[in-house]
């Protein structure tokens, strides 16, 4: 029965888009669905388009229940190379390993009932990253936290059916909207508030989300590598006072210097010993990280350096060094430019204080999308195995021929591709590094005219 | 049509900080085979003039699929 469902599922996936709106959804409680079932229990509003189609004129019945319809099961359709490559970038609540197996991290939720704290894996698992569980209204959806909006929904653990995820359109813009079945009953859920203030899509919503997500355990992970490589290598310089240096020191000297001799100095001058220990800190965090995001498997891979809110915080870091640092000569170039007719300083004001935020929004968004990109072109690559496989689902194996011929060609690519992304680790870093230095140094630089 | 337009204009983006980088690249070359002693100065203002300009485009991409 799976096999028979799954390949009528992909076999009219192709004309079926991804709305489903066009036909009749309406749930299909009581159904048994045994067969092909992921999340485990209670598929009401199953959408499996091929099985519709095969017994539409039997069960066109419409249960309304005044609710949407809940889009369950949606997720496991087709293998969707995209959507795999934007899965892995983005952070997560709990640590995917292998399969079903997550690694549990800690959930520290904030919302109007008050502060909660719990691990990830008390949510169970239903498959998916999907938790089987509701606790106190959170649930976990695809390795995130998210939270049931309505509030008569029992607190404490409760069992809860199928997610969905559809796309509305509000305000002109079309927004996710996440559900969860419940006693036969659709309920809309809550992201986690952000401070994008809807720009990115997010906003203040009914619960705050400060766990220790993947990517802060792999922050941390990189903090405590780099404190006991440089801890190390600090007491070296005590012990073996006036020896030539040995071990970590040896590896990390050599680089300290040149940030020092090729950054520092050129920019700053004899000032480069009070903006040396930034400069430093942020070219390790930013190739620590890097590096241990290139690791394929659990310690690594997460996408540290590749989300917006680290590199936003290094670049506000540095404007906020290059503005309390700016001395007179810089202000004044940028709000009264000298030597230029007055005519042109009207222009130039604007575009100067615009050229202030415009440095760190740069300086962001080139890390961002530096390591990104690098993340996203690795699994694609990687997902070249499946392409060519051709599996209609993605729980089926494909043709062996074909998955040859895509491994074939993946492993090359994924070589040469990562062979590329160590040498942008580094180059992404030290460019970090050199610009922060050259904006710095701008600011604090005397005037010599 | 709006996904179509945005990868257009990304695209367009990348053929302009392509050109830039690859002038900077090619005369970066240039200097250092005149004068192979002033490698490393070159080289690291080469990285910082393809990384400013790599800021522009990457703008217009970021730009292009947000709007």
């Amino acid at each position: 029965m799976f096999l028979t469902l799954g390949y009528l599922t992909a076999q009219d996936h192709s004309g079926h888009g991804h709305d489903h709106k066009g036909h009749d959804h309406s749930t299909h409680q009581g159904h048994d669905h045994s067969g092909h079932d992921h999340s485990g229990h209670n598929h009401s509003g199953h959408d499996h388009s091929g099985h519709d189609h095969k017994q539409n004129a039997a069960h066109h019945d419409d249960h309304g229940h005044g609710h949407h319809h809940c889009d369950c099961g949606k997720h496991d359709d087709k293998f969707d190379a995209g959507k795999i490559a934007f899965h892995h970038i983005m952070d997560f609540n709990q640590f995917h390993v292998f399969g079903d197996f997550y690694v549990p991290l800690p959930c520290f939720l904030k919302s109007d009932d008050g502060f909660k704290a719990m691990l990830s894996s008390s949510f169970g698992n239903a498959g998916h990253g999907n938790g089987k569980y509701a606790i106190d209204r959170y649930v976990m959806v695809h390795g995130t936290v998210m939270r049931i909006v309505d509030s008569s929904f029992p607190m404490g653990k409760v069992e809860v059916g199928c997610y969905g995820h559809e796309d509305i359109m509000k305000d002109g813009k079309e927004l996710p909207l996440y559900t969860v079945s419940y006693n036969g009953k659709c309920l809309e859920l809550h992201e986690k508030s952000t401070l994008d203030g809807g720009i990115l899509g997010g906003g203040i919503t009914s619960f705050y989300d400060f766990s220790i997500t993947k990517n802060v355990f792999t922050m941390l992970l990189g903090f405590l590598i780099l404190f006991l490589l440089f801890r190390t290598a600090a007491k070296a310089y005590v012990t073996r006072k006036g020896m030539a240096p040995k071990g970590i020191q040896s590896l990390l000297e050599p680089v300290v210097l040149f940030i020092r001799d090729e950054v520092a100095v050129p920019f700053f001058g004899h000032k480069a010993d009070k903006f040396l220990p930034y400069l430093l800190s942020v070219f390790f965090f930013i190739v620590g990280l890097n590096l241990i995001g290139q690791i394929p498997f659990f310690p690594g891979s997460g996408n540290v350096t590749g989300s917006l809110s680290v590199t936003a915080v290094l670049a506000v870091f540095t404007f906020i060094l290059t503005t309390i640092n700016g001395n007179k000569h810089y202000w004044e170039h940028i709000v009264w430019m000298p030597g230029v007719p007055a005519w042109v300083k009207v222009i130039l004001t604007p575009v100067e204080i615009m050229g202030m935020f415009i440095k760190p929004v740069t300086l962001m968004l080139r890390l961002f999308a530096n390591i990104t990109a690098g993340h996203i072109v690795l699994v694609i690559f990687v997902s070249l195995i499946f392409i060519f496989g051709g599996a209609p689902t993605m729980t089926q194996a494909g043709s062996t021929g074909g998955s040859i011929l895509g491994t074939a060609m993946a492993i090359p690519l994924t070589m040469f591709m990562m062979a590329i992304e160590l040498l942008v680790a580094f180059i992404q870093g030290f460019v970090f590094c050199i610009l922060s230095a050259a904006y710095i140094g701008a600011a604090v630089e005397e005037a010599h005219h | 049509m709006t996904g179509t337009l945005a990868a257009l204009g990304a695209g367009l983006a990348v053929i302009g900080a392509g050109i830039g980088i690859g002038n900077i690249g090619g005369k970066a070359m240039e200097a250092i085979a005149r004068q192979p002693e002033a490698a490393g100065d070159i080289r690291s203002n080469m990285i910082l003039m393809a990384a400013l300009i790599e800021g522009a485009a990457l703008i217009c991409i970021i730009l292009a699929f947000f709007i």
